[in-house]
């Protein structure tokens, strides 16, 4: 390999510097800090010693003749007009970087900007509600624009294929159930209460919640995956522009899939969860499971059904609609994708978590406790 | 280094997806200095044949050489000092989506001179993003908020990061507007005169071969069929090549260029 770029300095005749070597990006060394150390005049710097030059080497060399006012001597054809080319981009104008702000303006930028975002999505997220309402509203009168198929096949992926993660988390969550209150109920003698906990538990509150969580981060999120990537390949556009609508086409069949599968799958998820903790009082509590199914037919009232079961469509829709909604929003590049992605799931799972506390209040208002 | 030697040799060359046979028995010289244009009808590999000179698709056989080094079956490691020597501007620009255009440039500069500070980094991207004809405020502006042509020139200041000696450019002029296309012809040939550069350049786009190429080569029955320069391949008697310079566009783009007195070296 060649040489490293190197200097060498003669002061006769107002400074020269005489370059030496190979001035280019990989053999440049610690050269540009000695030329920042550089004092005394300059009035010539040589460059007939050079072995090759890059833009990198001329640009150095273009910054120093301009600090020191010198003159640049020694060059080829073929250099010199690299040389010109690098120093009239170099000359131009270099555009300020965007001054940083202090931290203190920053934050209160963030949340101001942050404010505005969740007050825009609350917005946009309600007109999104209504535009899905009046794509039910035109589907229901005209069943001809109803997409079957679609839908169908939305029932398979949103329900069929997540019936072995939800019941496999569902048994789990039964057992939890059940060996964390037995451990606490048998202090006080009661450990047979274990399964009216399990029972109603699952039934009103952890077999929905849990199945609608699992359900924005499984259907939730591939929809706003799927309908931001097809925003970005420009399928919605041209969905448009062939007059299918794109809330009857994409949210349409999405919405019904979820809200109709979220009732199946949180009332299954609530028995795989009371075997999981049947299983349990089995096996740690002795109660055999005759006992145990005896004893949840007595003391379980219907209304625990109900409400577990009620919630669970208001739940599938949120998820569906914030999933499509986010999705929706995507524009520009891929990045874009993911991050509303993640929006999506956040958004639904929050949703429905302060939904469940509404209804918690109005399910034990109206007396069913 | 004379000019003239070959740069770039590629023996006996077969890539195949599956049952599908995309390159077979293909050979390929690239001299030192020229800009070689490679053509060919969709679907004959001219992407594939890019990406198996720079390492990124494995070749079923077959020789590669660049800087008379081998690029098929080779380290990672012991391709990084071929890396440093060539840029690559992407079809679509491949422009880092998260990073401003100055922060793009630095990244092969950081990656292989980890020691350059910040400073210098910073004055080389500004004057790179100028050289490629971007308005220099482009450079704190991330790839989203340019247009096609703008992230073109990006990719290309990225791709020119190292000044490297090589360059390949995969439809740098697809999808611009012949003015913002002719421009990019015209910076690609300045740049190739000011830095010496080889370049390896994949188009359709007749009006760039008239303009800017020394020698095209055309890819048809799964191998480069013939190289040469326009009026060379003109006089051969190949049916996709008389199509493709004489059809209707062809000939349009060589009125063109010879109207108003393109490269056309003969």
């Amino acid at each position: 390999m060649s040489a490293f770029a190197d200097f060498a300095r003669d002061d006769s005749g107002g400074g020269t510097l005489r370059f030496t070597g190979d001035l280019s990006l990989a053999r440049l060394g610690d050269l540009p800090d000695r030329l920042e150390a550089l004092s005394g005049d300059v009035a010539r710097i040589d460059l007939s010693a050079v072995d090759r030059m890059d833009t990198v080497g001329a640009w150095l060399v273009h910054r120093l003749a301009l600090r020191h006012g010198a003159e640049v001597e020694g060059l080829g054809a073929d250099s010199r007009h690299l040389f010109d080319q690098v120093a009239s981009a170099a000359d131009r104008p270099a555009a300020p970087r965007p001054a940083p702000q202090g931290a203190f303006v920053r934050l209160l930028g963030e949340v101001g900007d942050a404010t505005i975002t969740a007050g825009r999505t609350m917005y946009g997220l309600l007109g999104f509600m209504g535009a899905t309402m009046v794509a039910f509203w035109n589907v229901a009168r005209h069943p001809s624009r109803f997409r079957f198929h679609a839908t169908a096949h939305r029932f398979e992926v949103v329900g069929v294929s997540a019936l072995g993660i939800i019941g496999l988390m569902s048994f789990l969550i039964g057992i939890v159930i059940a060996q964390q209150g037995a451990v606490q109920l048998r202090q006080f003698g009661v450990e047979i209460y274990t399964v009216e906990l399990v029972g109603r538990l699952s039934l009103r509150e952890l077999g929905i919640l849990m199945t609608a969580i699992m359900v924005a981060g499984r259907s939730g999120s591939a929809f706003a995956a799927q309908i931001g990537t097809m925003k970005l390949t420009e399928e919605v556009d041209a969905m448009r522009t062939m007059g299918v609508s794109t809330m009857e086409a994409l949210v349409v069949p999405r919405t019904i899939a979820v809200v109709v599968m979220l009732p199946l799958l949180g009332f299954y998820s609530a028995l795989i969860a009371i075997i999981g903790g049947g299983v349990l009082c089995w096996v740690q509590l002795d109660i055999p499971p005759v006992a145990f199914v005896e004893r949840l037919r007595t003391e379980l009232p219907m209304v625990d059904i109900w409400v577990g079961v009620l919630k669970a469509p208001v739940f599938g829709a949120i998820i569906a609609i914030a999933g499509c909604f986010q999705g929706m929003q995507v524009e520009g590049d891929a990045e874009q994708v993911g991050h509303r992605t993640t929006t999506a799931v956040v958004q639904a799972i929050f949703l429905v978590i302060v939904l469940d506390a509404f209804f918690a209040v109005f399910f034990s208002e109206i007396g069913w406790i | 280094m004379a000019p003239g030697e070959t740069i770039i040799q590629v023996r006996g060359l077969r890539n195949c997806f599956g049952d599908q046979v995309i390159h077979d028995l293909l050979d390929l010289d690239v001299r030192r200095g020229e800009i070689l244009g490679v053509v060919g009808g969709s679907g004959t590999g001219k992407s594939v044949l890019m990406r198996s000179i720079i390492g990124l698709q494995q070749p079923q056989s077959g020789t590669i050489e660049v800087f008379g080094e081998s690029t098929v079956d080779r380290d990672e490691k012991d391709l990084i000092e071929i890396r440093k020597r060539w840029g690559i501007l992407f079809q679509g620009g491949a422009l880092f989506s998260t990073l401003t255009v100055a922060e793009n440039v630095q990244v092969p500069i950081k990656e292989f001179y980890p020691a350059i500070g910040q400073a210098m980094l910073d004055g080389i991207a500004a004057y790179k993003v100028t050289m490629t004809g971007l308005p220099p405020e482009a450079a704190f502006k991330y790839p989203a908020e340019l247009s096609g042509g703008m992230k073109k020139r990006a990719g290309l200041a990225r791709a020119l990061a190292l000044d490297p000696e090589l360059l390949f450019l995969d439809e740098p002029t697809a999808g611009l507007d012949p003015i913002g296309a002719a421009a990019f012809d015209e910076l690609t040939l300045s740049l190739q005169r000011t830095l010496g550069l080889t370049v390896f350049l994949i188009t359709h786009d007749l009006d760039s071969l008239h303009a800017i190429c020394d020698r095209v080569a055309v890819l048809a029955d799964r191998r480069v069929i013939a190289v040469g320069t326009i009026p060379e391949l003109l006089a051969l008697d190949h049916p996709w090549i008389q199509e493709y310079f004489n059809g209707p566009r062809g000939r349009v783009a060589a009125v063109g260029a010879h109207g108003e007195g393109g490269r056309g070296r003969t």
